[in-house]
């Protein structure tokens, strides 16, 4: 099927005098993949993980000081990674790929947003990946797009943005592809040859519909899952399933995070879907996964104390989760700024100790060979990169 | 088939035929179409805005606190949840039932060109209040009326920051000389790049902040309403565009009312809003002819915008562009639910969740999450930012499901591909659609073509 919609595809093109050549999927056909062999899945935690949750510094007294219920470390069943930092309970599933070396995490990070603590800002801060220095609304177009302009060779398929949700962080001028897993298309034969001789004259749909059908007919076993973390996988086996063909970033979104109320059954439920899709990804990207980073990152972290309703409120520093077999696992990275009188942020917060950026940047160092200067001058302005975290390995 | 004005103007102005009513018959038909675009008896307002969001902050003071929550909070906790569904239902009905449809479309249009967007679930019922206020009463007026009404809403206030922006010599700023406070020119440099002038005018940076300064003072609050705050003001006199307002006592409200009239009788004004008129109606690339006739009509009329729309709907180029432009989604989900027939009461009937099935899940999928632009300058015009792979399939998926979920009988396809194009209809169109397998699949196949999804 896909050689007749090739076939009619060109037969449609060439009547009308396009050029195939310049369409990203048929592009694909006979070029040779760039940027190499390894591959970025950048994952956006939308609502602020509570990174004192996820990853429990319980070796840090205040904790229990701070936080009564919540984060209450191995006593409350956590796994201890190393003595001071426990994984909370509902990421057990990834403990093994913590043992591995397929799992870390840094403490204390966060982007240059500070103090308004407004989700939407903070994400697009986050995506935009730029400094203070412009108003929030002015931070057109996203860090992993300027990834694909500063990499010689990316051409469309070489990331996605994978989901519904718009994905910010990788707009702006570098082309790239999008699919929601939820747009699966099943045409009947009939449906699809009268479809396809409806839009034969308009090239526009003819060649959207014709992609949208191809994808789907590639990646028919993504929808098959179900229960809670079932839009999660489909996002993660998506995401797998490009990256084993041509594509070598990816990005999606997880929902969710927002625990003013009732944290342990909100928390839950996410960092069970976020454990889903990294399962997912490892599994789907089979020995590709040894190729592959996971970062995980939210828009901020939340308060150190817990609040009147059994969660926390909008912070400051948060944790950032990294997984795949091409990094340096098993460890924490970052440096813990305490959680005691005057070494938290505005009196309650986690302080942060290094831009998340720079985790982002290193990994964009290591796995593509992006330089210094283009990481700190065009696709994060202004960051100062600092030394090498060593996350990769 | 031959088809003829009431045919063109239904799907190009308005949200396309419909079996249950008639086309309108001429350009005054049309034309009298905005004068019932007006608030209506849903609408909302910021006092009652405000009341939900103070009752929301009891509730959540109370749940911090261990005390019980009082069920008038918990309701207004349940309403800013649901609140962004029913705003799109209620557009959904009054678009369904528009016999004319573009009043409806301009009430879109114009929503979009001063965009704003509830930012946290606490002013979603503002946002609602800001077209119901600013957008809906003007639709059929002045220009200047509408820019004034919509840059000094509350909505619009809080979204572009000017509720956190201070004279730098105002009295507020100088008594709190550690807390760093001062301009934001957020608000102002949209009022200017993309309320009015447009980007490429001949405005500068110390234009942005002598209205930056201008527009000091202007605060809101749930709990203290809309003021005008004479402390945060900058004192004296402003010069945007070169023109001064205020002395050395500014003179408030009436100052800041001055200027936004003169920047909406400026020519750049007339010549920005023409275009980006002519472009949303007409074609990604309108005629010159077109925009400059509605832009000497503007600058004659100081922007009296039934007379701009008259050269619009009167205008030649409305049969030569015919679907040059993409359905927006919005538009494409009322166009399809007026092609099969569906009556705004129906749409009214549906139990939350299946009308978030039928509308609210489907406008997000193909690229339009309600009430969620991406920025300040609103939703893209140009057909190839809504034609993608993931958002087509997303209206195909629409196509195949939603009519089945809405209606116990599908209309024959071959009647409908009569009421729903009007003779309109591509050669291809017509000889595919009989050929379909199923009724289910000849009225995807009308609601999915091109022909369908142009205008």
């Amino acid at each position: 099927m896909l050689t007749l919609d090739r076939r009619l595809f060109l037969k449609g093109a060439a009547l009308i005098g396009c050029s195939a050549a310049a369409h990203p999927l048929m592009n694909s056909m006979t070029f040779a993949a760039l940027p190499g062999e390894n591959r970025l899945v950048v994952i956006i935690l939308r609502g602020a993980m509570d990174g004192l949750d996820a990853i429990q510094p319980y070796g840090d007294p205040m904790l229990r000081k701070l936080r009564r219920n919540l984060s209450v470390g191995p006593e409350n069943g956590a796994p201890d990674l190393d003595g001071f930092y426990a994984l909370h309970p509902r990421l057990e599933p990834l403990l093994p790929l913590w043992q591995k070396g397929e799992l870390a995490f840094a403490h204390a990070v966060s982007t240059p947003y500070r103090d308004k603590r407004s989700h939407f800002d903070g994400q697009d801060v986050l995506e935009a990946g730029t400094g203070n220095d412009l108003p929030v609304d002015r931070r057109v177009g996203g860090w992993l797009n300027r990834l694909l302009q500063a990499t010689p060779g990316a051409k469309a398929e070489t990331a996605y943005a994978v989901g519904v949700e718009q994905m910010r962080i990788l707009t702006g001028k570098a082309a790239h592809l999008s699919w929601a897993p939820r747009a699966w298309l099943k045409l009947s034969p009939q449906a699809q040859m009268l479809l396809e001789h409806v839009y034969h004259d308009d090239p526009l749909f003819r060649t959207a519909a014709q992609d949208a059908v191809q994808i789907s007919a590639e990646t028919t076993d993504v929808g098959k899952n179900s229960g809670p973390t079932a839009d999660a996988q489909a996002l993660a086996a998506f995401t797998a399933s490009r990256l084993n063909a041509e594509s070598r970033i990816a990005a999606f979104s997880i929902p969710g995070w927002d625990s003013h109320a009732n944290q342990p059954v909100v928390l839950g439920r996410a960092l069970e879907r976020l454990a889903a899709a990294i399962l997912k990804l490892r599994e789907g990207l089979g020995e590709n996964w040894g190729r592959t980073t996971v970062l995980a990152m939210t828009e901020f972290g939340r308060t150190v104390g817990e609040n009147g309703s059994g969660g926390t409120d909008h912070g400051t520093g948060g944790a950032l989760l990294m997984a795949g077999g091409a990094i340096r696992g098993g460890r924490a990275f970052g440096d813990w700024p305490g959680l005691g009188e005057g070494q938290l942020y505005a009196d309650r917060d986690l302080m942060p100790t290094r831009d998340i950026r720079a985790y982002a940047a290193w990994a964009m160092h290591g796995l593509f060979g992006i330089g210094r200067d283009t990481l700190e001058r065009e696709i994060f302005p202004g960051l100062d990169l600092g030394g090498d975290p060593g996350m990769l390995a | 088939m031959s088809f003829g004005f009431p045919e063109l103007a239904a799907i190009r102005l308005g949200f396309g035929l419909s079996p249950l009513m008639p086309p309108p018959a001429d350009a005054e038909t049309v034309l009298a179409g905005p004068a019932n675009a007006g608030p209506g008896p849903e609408a909302m307002t910021t006092t009652r805005a405000s009341e939900i969001a103070t009752l929301f902050r009891e509730g959540r003071l109370a749940r911090r606190e261990g005390r019980p929550e009082p069920p008038e909070t918990q309701e207004a906790d349940r309403l800013l949840g649901i609140l962004p569904a029913e705003d799109l239902r209620r557009r959904v009905i009054r678009a369904l039932d528009d016999p004319i449809g573009f009043g409806e479309r301009l009430v879109q249009f114009w929503s979009d060109h001063f965009t704003v967007r509830a930012t946290n679930k606490v002013n979603n019922p503002l946002a609602m209040a800001f077209v119901d206020e600013a957008i809906r009463p003007h639709v059929n007026g002045r220009f200047e009326d509408m820019f004034l009404a919509a840059d000094t809403h509350p909505m619009m206030l809080v979204y572009l920051d000017q509720t956190s922006s201070r004279g730098p010599g105002s009295p507020f700023a100088k008594g709190r000389p550690k807390r760093n406070f001062g301009l934001n020119e957020n608000l102002a440099r949209e009022a200017l790049e993309l309320h009015s002038l447009g980007v490429g005018a001949g405005y500068e940076q110390k234009d942005v902040r002598e209205l930056a300064e201008l527009l000091t003072g202007l605060s809101f609050t749930h709990q203290e309403g809309f003021a005008f705050k004479p402390a945060w003001a900058e004192p004296g006199a402003e010069t945007v565009l070169g023109q001064a307002y205020g002395g050395g006592r500014r003179g408030g409200l009436d100052d800041i009312r001055a200027a936004f009239r003169d920047i909406a009788r400026r020519p750049e004004t007339a010549q920005y809003l023409s275009r980006k008129l002519a472009v949303h109606f007409g074609s990604d690339q309108p005629s010159e002819d077109l925009v400059e006739a509605m832009a000497a009509v503007w600058r004659d009329s100081g922007g009296d915008l039934p007379q701009v729309y008259r050269v619009l709907v009167t205008h030649p180029d409305l049969a030569s562009g015919l679907r040059q432009k993409v359905r927006q989604p919005f538009d494409f989900c009322v166009a399809g639910l007026r092609a099969l027939g569906i009556r705004g009461e129906q749409v009214a009937r549906l139990e939350l969740p299946n009308f978030r099935r039928i509308a609210w899940g489907p406008v997000e999928a193909m690229g339009q999450p309600w009430g969620r632009p991406k920025g300040p300058d609103g939703w893209p015009e140009d057909a190839d930012a809504w034609i993608a792979p993931q958002t087509l399939a997303a209206r195909i998926n629409w196509s195949l499901r939603i009519p089945r979920l809405l209606l116990d009988e599908l209309p024959d396809p071959r009647e409908m591909l009569v009421s729903a194009f009007g003779g309109t209809q591509s050669a291809e169109l017509a000889w595919a659609v009989p050929k379909a397998e199923s009724a289910a699949e000849g009225v995807a196949l009308i609601l999915a073509s091109g022909d369908f999804n142009r205008r």
